[in-house]
């Protein structure tokens, strides 16, 4: 038997209003989230993302569709009855109770023996390296400490699946970045399925064993971030994730003729009019003579520490952007309105769909 | 430079008319406790300091039996009119926004817009008649009329204190495993606590002072302090009402600061 799924969600609508008003918050969305892994749902607000977690969690249920946890039915369980936690956005914590009445609320609440709950409060504190503020309410927290107790509360009842929605928005980016790795390091130690939803591309990135990226209620694509960087399924998930140049060609086989008239080769035979897309980074300037360059004219430079973003027009002014490595002293050559030429790393030029 | 905003502070002759309308709510009541103090029964002489007429309200026996009998009902009707009040406050706030919100609003609220005078009437009519068919005399009827009226004093403050609160948290309870009733009892209830505590006070304090309702109401020998007090009037004004008003004032007074310092935001 292969892998287990932690959760799986079948063809799952979720439609609010009703008749001709009714919006399609999800649009027949199936996924299946594996067995301890670090999922990640990725995409623009109001894409869905957050409604499908709030399916998940149960405090919605679907116009249509199943959602599975480890393969039984839930779809209409309410959260109260789900082995699953979440982490709020805002945090939600109870400003009446203590760190540790806080963390121990769900075990409580589960019927869980005094003993136990004791212990396993212990533990989630130190976890989350909270122990000197067990006492403490919550209001005396700062924003990470009150995220850390969030994590923990949620963590506590030991759930299938822990749920953030956008967790670590409300902090400032030192301590958002801190928290991607005790994320990271907290879904390792405890071996729990993390579904993560987030607008933020980078933190997606870093995170996550697997990314699925939503726009419009629908599922654009899920893979890992490495697939869903250098082979992007269509337009939205390549330029969501990224930055990237788009290009019309007119493809036969390996070579795709572009609208400048260059010719490019491709990755992957193709034919038809297409849409290529290919990343800034792998956009390398070169010498005129040198074999498949394309001639170009340096539009602008923008500088980025590191890099410098490079703006050119083909022939027909057809844009592109290549990403260099800022020269080390000097322009190196480059400058605005000087001619120039661009090649294409091998197997950097990908087909998109629409 | 950046433009003023807009201050009433600024406006000229504020201080002397702020300073006029505190001369205007609180000289009276000064009197009347200064006056407490007096010796004499007239209120044109002023005689010796003295807590004779303190010693002299506290001794008399149609004045215990009527502070007695106003404190039960004040705390029976702050009792009753604060759960009907908390019930209400939940039913119109734990939802999305209906037609006909603002007209089951203003039925809550009936207390505040119907003239006293009038419900008065209506309810002596209406317990005239259930005396005289059922036979059946007490405390009840008053009880009853005060726990009406004070719904929308103990509603609006609870009301307030819930609107206020996030309802993730409760969200949040039953994602932790809680019932509806857990959910309710463990979080909501607690964090609604001083509104609902505040609201009783106010409660009580109305039902304590009143007098209309209760003086059409009240069978014989059911007076309240407030109506007794109005008795004594037609037959002899003594500066014993003052001592009684003085000491009815300091349980109102105690009792609105902590209502002020519960439904203070920073809790």
């Amino acid at each position: 038997m292969t892998a287990k799924n932690a959760i799986e969600a079948r063809n799952v609508v979720k439609a609010f209003g009703q008749g001709d008003t009714a919006v399609r918050a999800l649009d027949d969305v199936s996924v299946e989230i594996r067995q301890g892994e670090f999922f990640t749902l990725l995409g623009p607000s109001g894409c869905g993302k957050t409604t499908l977690l709030r399916l998940i969690a149960g405090f919605e249920m679907p116009t249509d569709g199943l959602i599975l946890l480890d393969g039984q039915d839930i779809t209409y369980l309410p959260p109260n009855k789900r082995p699953v936690n979440t982490v709020f956005q805002s945090y939600a914590l109870f400003p009446h109770l203590t760190v540790a009445q806080n963390i121990s609320f769900g075990l409580e609440m589960m019927g869980k023996p005094r003993a136990e709950i004791a212990a396993r409060t212990e533990k989630m504190l130190a976890l989350v390296k909270l122990e000197a503020m067990a006492g403490r309410k919550t209001s005396q927290l700062s924003g990470g400490q009150q995220q850390r107790v969030a994590l923990a509360r949620a963590l506590a009842p030991q759930p299938k699946v822990l749920l953030l929605d956008e967790p670590l928005s409300a902090l400032d980016l030192k301590l958002r970045q801190a928290m991607q790795i005790e994320l990271k390091r907290l879904q390792q130690e405890t071996g729990i399925t993390f579904v993560f939803v987030t607008h933020d591309q980078e933190e997606a990135l870093t995170m996550s064993d697997r990314i699925g990226v939503m726009s419009n209620g629908k599922l654009q694509q899920v893979g890992t971030a490495k697939e869903i960087y250098t082979t992007p399924k269509n337009r939205f998930v390549a330029s969501f994730i990224g930055e990237t140049n788009f290009l019309a060609a007119k493809a036969d086989g390996t070579k795709a003729r572009l609208a400048s008239g260059d010719v490019v080769d491709l990755a992957v035979p193709v034919s038809g009019d297409v849409t290529l897309t290919v990343r800034p980074e792998q956009v390398r300037l070169a010498s005129a003579n040198e074999p498949g360059a394309l001639p170009a004219t340096i539009t602008n430079l923008v500088y980025f520490g590191t890099d410098t973003h490079v703006h050119l027009a083909l022939s027909d002014g057809t844009e592109v952007t290549a990403r260099v490595q800022s020269p080390a002293t000097g322009d190196a050559g480059l400058e605005k309105g000087a001619k120039a030429a661009i090649r294409f790393a091998p197997g950097a030029v990908q087909v998109v769909g629409d | 430079m950046a433009e003023r905003r807009f201050s009433a502070t600024r406006l000229p002759g504020f201080a002397t008319i702020a300073m006029l309308a505190f001369l205007a709510l609180y000289i009276p009541i000064l009197t009347l406790v200064v006056y407490s103090f007096n010796s004499e029964v007239t209120m044109g002489n002023w005689g010796d300091l003295t807590l004779a007429w303190y010693g002299k309200a506290w001794a008399n026996a149609d004045v215990k039996d009527a502070t007695l009998r106003s404190l039960t009902i004040a705390g029976l009707a702050a009792v009753i009119s604060t759960t009907l009040a908390t019930m209400a406050a939940l039913g119109t706030t734990r939802r999305r926004a209906f037609k006909g919100q603002t007209f089951i609003y203003v039925m809550i609220n009936q207390p505040l817009m119907v003239p006293e005078i009038v419900t008065a009437v209506a309810l002596m009519i209406l317990f005239g008649l259930i005396k005289t068919v059922t036979g059946v005399h007490g405390l009840g009827y008053l009880v009853l009329a005060h726990s009406a009226f004070c719904i929308p004093f103990a509603y609006l403050p609870i009301r307030a204190r819930l609107e206020g609160m996030d309802l993730t948290l409760e969200t949040a309870a039953a994602d932790l495993y809680a019932s509806a009733w857990a959910t309710f009892r463990r979080v909501t209830l607690p964090i609604l606590m001083p509104g609902v505590i505040a609201g009783a006070m106010l409660a009580f304090v109305v039902s304590l002072d009143d007098v209309v309702i209760t003086e059409f109401v009240k069978s014989a020998g059911q007076d309240t302090l407030p109506t007794y007090m109005l008795g004594q009037m037609r037959r002899q004004l003594t500066p014993e009402i003052n001592a009684i008003s003085t000491g009815l004032l300091l349980v109102t007074v105690a009792m609105l600061t902590a209502f002020f310092l519960l439904t203070r935001k920073n809790d």
